[in-house]
């Protein structure tokens, strides 16, 4: 405890309450992962590519917390998570399969304060994402829509196969319909008949380098953690300052 | 009392005394990092230690194994709730590796890249913790911090720095990179200290 030079003991902050959330609305958006819109009373806000802690508790009292990146643009009391279904999991079978509008949970936060961004930022943004790595990321690109700022966003964002595109016809639409955004798909294990490029792991070439914008742009790369250990070391290749990367990473080590 | 959400069952394992509140068992390594990993070659390694009165000295990698160095078996808690238990490194005793510490009360702790965090002196120098630099008895990948990071198995994993370079002993506590971030000062698994103001 460290003591100003007034004596006075700096105001302790107090924990972060735990916030009583009901499922409002729900929808699959592949076979294995589905977004959940949470009415939140008590929810400040948040900023884009933060995450909140959900605890769930079972008839008996026992309880299990995850972490789940938020994917709606910030807003007062209410907020999107967008869960994928993990095989052996203990929270997302629940999320993903049982839960019903109405059906409620708890959750905390907002936590993480380094992958975030805020529409007053000016420089330009590169998005990077593997798998449901997309989530936070989708945020940010819904909040850039929701400020109606006008900096370059490029979303590289890939996946296995076709079908387990997260948000599809939402970055469909948006990539015809807002000026600046820039949506590349790519597919890892297998793609589609009329996509040129053949389905491979995110390579060099899937990357705008550093050059691409007039500055340098900020860089958010998140998905499985041997997604992310490719994905940086090509971007450093093609001239990303390290101190431009912020990463978030999930699931096991290789 | 908590909300009760409708049909969730979980898991029903017998708790193992082990796992902190709010932690499941994981049985990979899950690797967290805020930016890209950092890889430091051998010949170019260094540990900066800074005392509290300015003095500072600098190890090599050839200083560190010149150390005498322990084998350890652990458990380790990261604040995303995961819990890994009976890991096995190897490394030297922080004690070992500052020596005298004069009347410093704090350290921050310096990675390659630029991380930092803070914990009480204390804990690096009269509690367990290392200068790890093998991990399942292979040398430390630098996914997991390689070629060393620190390793204080009693915090959230966070205090335990990757790619560690310095260790800055000071008067005065000031908060490092997660801690300025929303992350609890001191993060203690056992009392669910994770962010700022809890426990």
């Amino acid at each position: 405890m460290s003591v100003t030079a007034a004596g006075e003991a700096p105001p302790r902050p107090g924990p972060m309450p735990w916030l009583r959330a009901r499922l409002d609305d729900a929808w699959l958006e592949t076979r294995v992962a589905r977004t959940l819109v949470l009415d939140v009373p008590g929810w400040a806000g948040n900023d884009a590519g933060q995450h909140v802690d959900v605890r769930l508790t079972a008839e008996d009292g026992y309880t299990a917390q995850r972490t789940y990146s938020i994917a709606s643009a910030p807003e007062p009391g209410r907020m999107a998570l967008t869960v994928q279904r993990v095989g052996d999991g203990e929270a997302s079978p629940y999320l993903v399969e049982e839960m019903r509008p109405g059906d409620e949970l708890e959750v905390r936060g907002p936590i993480g304060g380094w992958f975030r961004w805020d529409a007053a930022w000016p420089e330009p943004v590169l998005l990077v994402g593997g798998g449901s790595g997309v989530v936070p990321l989708m945020a940010m690109i819904r909040e850039r829509v929701r400020a109606g700022s006008r900096v370059p966003f490029h979303l590289v964002y890939s996946v296995r196969t076709p079908d387990l595109v997260i948000y599809t016809n939402e970055l469909f639409a948006l990539s015809r319909t807002t000026p600046g955004l820039r949506v590349d798909r790519l597919y890892s294990r297998a793609g589609l008949p009329d996509v040129a490029r053949p389905p491979g792991r995110l390579g060099r070439d899937d990357l705008p380098p550093v050059t691409a914008t007039a500055v340098p742009p900020r860089v958010y790369v998140c998905g499985p953690n041997g997604f992310v250990e490719n994905a940086t070391r090509h971007l450093q290749d093609l001239g990303h300052d390290a101190a431009d990367i912020r990463t978030e990473r999930f699931g096991p080590s290789s | 009392m908590n909300v009760v959400s409708r049909g969730f069952v979980g898991r029903r394992r017998d708790r193992d005394p082990r796992i902190p509140p709010g932690q499941y068992p994981e049985r990979d390594f899950p690797v967290l990092s805020a930016g890209p990993t950092a890889n430091v070659p051998l010949d170019r390694w260094r540990l900066d230690l800074t005392g509290a009165d300015g003095t500072s000295r600098s190890l090599s990698w050839a200083d560190l194994m010149a150390l005498p160095s322990e084998r350890i078996t652990t458990d380790i808690h990261c604040v995303t709730k995961w819990t890994k238990l009976d890991t096995t490194w190897r490394g030297v005793p922080v004690r070992t590796v500052l020596g005298d510490v004069g009347d410093a009360r704090y350290a921050l702790v310096h990675s390659s890249g630029g991380y930092t965090t803070n914990l009480p002196l204390a804990d690096l120098v009269e509690r367990d913790a290392w200068v790890a630099f093998e991990y399942d008895g292979r040398p430390l990948h630098p996914e997991h911090g390689g070629p060393a990071r620190l390793l204080v198995p009693h915090l959230y994993f966070w205090k335990s720095a990757k790619w560690l370079s310095g260790i800055e002993l000071r008067h005065q506590d000031t908060p490092g990179f997660w801690e300025r971030l929303g992350y609890h000062d001191y993060g203690d698994p056992w009392r669910e200290q994770r962010y700022a103001g809890d426990g």
